[in-house]
């Protein structure tokens, strides 16, 4: 019988498999079609302090395997989230949820995170240092080591539950960054964030986005992921949740060894909106084939080798 | 929303670049004319979003624009099975048409006005069709519109066929209850001013799922913002905020 249970930062998920935060909204559209129980969790969509509608439009583009985004944080605010979405998520969700939470300075993570981190409902705060899509936030959180480690310090002062920190791989060596937010207390790090591209229509010879640039993701990023997921998973004490074009279940499996004990599906959820269901039930065949009786055991198995 | 398999039943040409494809398969999650399918190509990361032109118990029919990489690869596709996620969006409201709705199409917006004119028909409605075309090389379905019984008005940039100049020549004067539109964004405007009742406009926009979840598509309205593939792709006049 195949054991698909890991620990996430101290408490137990029945599979690895974890939704990544813009990808899954809120649940509740993906809870009309299919149980989300089944899920390990999921990290809802990332929540400010003041509600944004985000970038103008267009925000989406089409790539090879693999999407543009340039949404840039659309989300009703932080007291909405728990005002409405969280108790429309109860009906739905029975497990603990990944709070995703984004600002534009270091209180307003404080704000957003302190608020979410008092929800019963929440497990994890996973803190988003590396949107690509907002200026004067974001990602400028996640490119430079001090910046990532403020914002870390600020947010576990003021959460008890577990704080996730969420990396952006463009920067030039992102495991100072790491170890910095590892250093600040942060419980866990997940990786990676999108990668800033862009496409540009032929036709009108301007960007497809209209923020001119946005955030790559989807299977052709997979092994950009995996490379850094195996970078700081091999520098890091805390756990990793590896994160980054993940559409079967190999790529979970795959994922773990170079050093993962979760792993977030993001663009998979868009096309194939069944993609984290059929990963988890595909995941026990595949661990056969292989000859793993307990994933939590292979966790980092590429680096120890 | 449900996914299927699909089989290709017909793919053939209407006009240059302008496809009629029939799939066959379950269209049991389709409620309403408006909705739209999105539909996965073989070699495309994103799936292509695609009005319902008609549907029944045994399948559907939807037509395309060959705009791109995309459509270009689904125009090639004349047997097999497509991946098709159905029931998408909120379609239009046919209870608020009054006896005499007026139906106004721009290029390749006739599509889910053909679905809706045989709803309204059922419900024993007198829809009048203004359907608008660069030219009478792109002027496709006037004849499926009258064979519904409707009565068409056409309209060609270039005078090529019917009245010469956009559809909203041929809206002056017309007396009619309710008004439902779908076509490109800078005809909206232009109808939405011409208009003596209230309507709804089918919109377009760049999706990343088509379901509601990546927010890719979503758009301010007066009463806050919606999203394209869900609250959406039909809007109320009274709702829209016009970009300036």
């Amino acid at each position: 019988m195949a054991d698909m249970r890991v620990s996430l930062c101290g408490i137990e998920l029945d599979n690895p498999v974890i939704p990544a935060s813009g990808t899954f909204g809120y649940g509740y559209e993906f809870a009309e079609l299919y149980d989300i129980n089944v899920l390990g969790t999921f990290s809802f969509k990332g929540t400010t302090r003041e509600p944004r509608f985000g970038n103008p439009t267009p925000r989406i583009a089409e790539c090879t395997s693999g999407l543009i985004n340039s949404v840039g944080l659309q989300n009703p605010g932080v007291e909405k989230v728990i005002e409405e979405e969280l108790p429309k998520l109860a009906k739905v969700f029975h497990k603990k949820v990944m709070a995703n939470v984004s600002g534009f300075s270091v209180e307003d993570y404080v704000y957003s995170c302190e608020r979410l981190d008092k929800c019963q409902q929440v497990g994890w705060l996973e803190v988003n240092v590396s949107c690509p899509n907002v200026h004067g936030g974001g990602m400028s959180f996640g490119t430079c080591p001090e910046a990532a480690a403020e914002v870390t310090r600020a947010v576990k002062a003021v959460c008890r539950k577990p704080v996730i920190v969420k990396l952006s791989p463009n920067v030039t060596d992102i495991v100072p960054i790491a170890l910095a937010c590892q250093e600040a207390g942060a419980d866990g790090i997940s990786l990676i964030n999108t990668l800033l591209g862009m496409r540009i229509d032929l036709k009108t010879r301007q960007p497809v986005v209209a923020n001119r640039t946005g955030g790559f993701s989807g299977p052709a990023i997979f092994p950009v992921a995996l490379r850094m997921v195996y970078q700081v998973a091999r520098a890091v004490k805390v756990p990793v949740i590896g994160v980054g074009g993940v559409s079967r279940a190999e790529d979970v499996i795959e994922m773990m060894l170079a050093g993962a004990t979760a792993v977030e599906v993001g663009a998979a959820n868009l096309v194939q909106p069944y993609a984290c269901r059929d990963i988890i039930n595909e995941l026990p065949a595949v661990m056969e084939r292989y000859n793993i009786s307990s994933l939590r055991d292979i966790t980092g198995g590429a680096i120890h080798g | 929303m449900r996914q299927g398999r699909f089989e290709i039943m017909e793919n053939r040409p209407l006009a240059k670049d302008v496809m009629l494809l029939r799939l066959g398969g379950d269209t049991g999650a389709i409620t309403r004319p408006g909705q739209f399918v999105n539909i996965r190509v073989e070699g495309c990361f994103l799936r292509r979003p695609l009005s319902v032109c008609d549907w029944d118990g045994e399948g559907l029919t939807v037509a395309y624009r060959i705009t791109g990489r995309g459509t270009e690869l689904l125009s090639r596709m004349k047997e097999g099975s497509l991946d098709v996620l159905t029931g998408l969006g909120n379609g239009f409201d046919t209870g608020l048409s009054g006896d005499r709705p007026l139906l106004i199409g721009g290029g390749m917006g006739f599509t889910p006005l053909y679905a809706l004119a045989k709803a309204l028909i059922k419900e024993g409605k007198k829809p009048l069709v203004i359907l608008g075309f660069a030219s009478k090389e792109q002027a496709v379905f006037i004849e499926e519109f009258k064979a519904l019984g409707c009565e068409v008005s056409v309209c060609t940039e270039d005078g090529s066929l019917g009245i010469k100049g956009y559809v909203t020549r041929a809206m002056e004067g017309l007396d009619y209850s309710h008004f439902y539109t779908c076509g490109p964004e800078a005809m909206f405007k232009a109808v939405s001013d011409c208009s003596v009742t209230s309507g709804q406009f089918s919109f377009e926009q760049r999706m990343g799922c088509g379901f509601g979840a990546c927010m890719g598509c979503s758009c301010e309205t007066l009463y806050g913002v919606k999203r394209i593939c869900k609250e959406g792709p039909v809007l109320m006049k009274e709702e829209i905020k016009w970009r300036t």
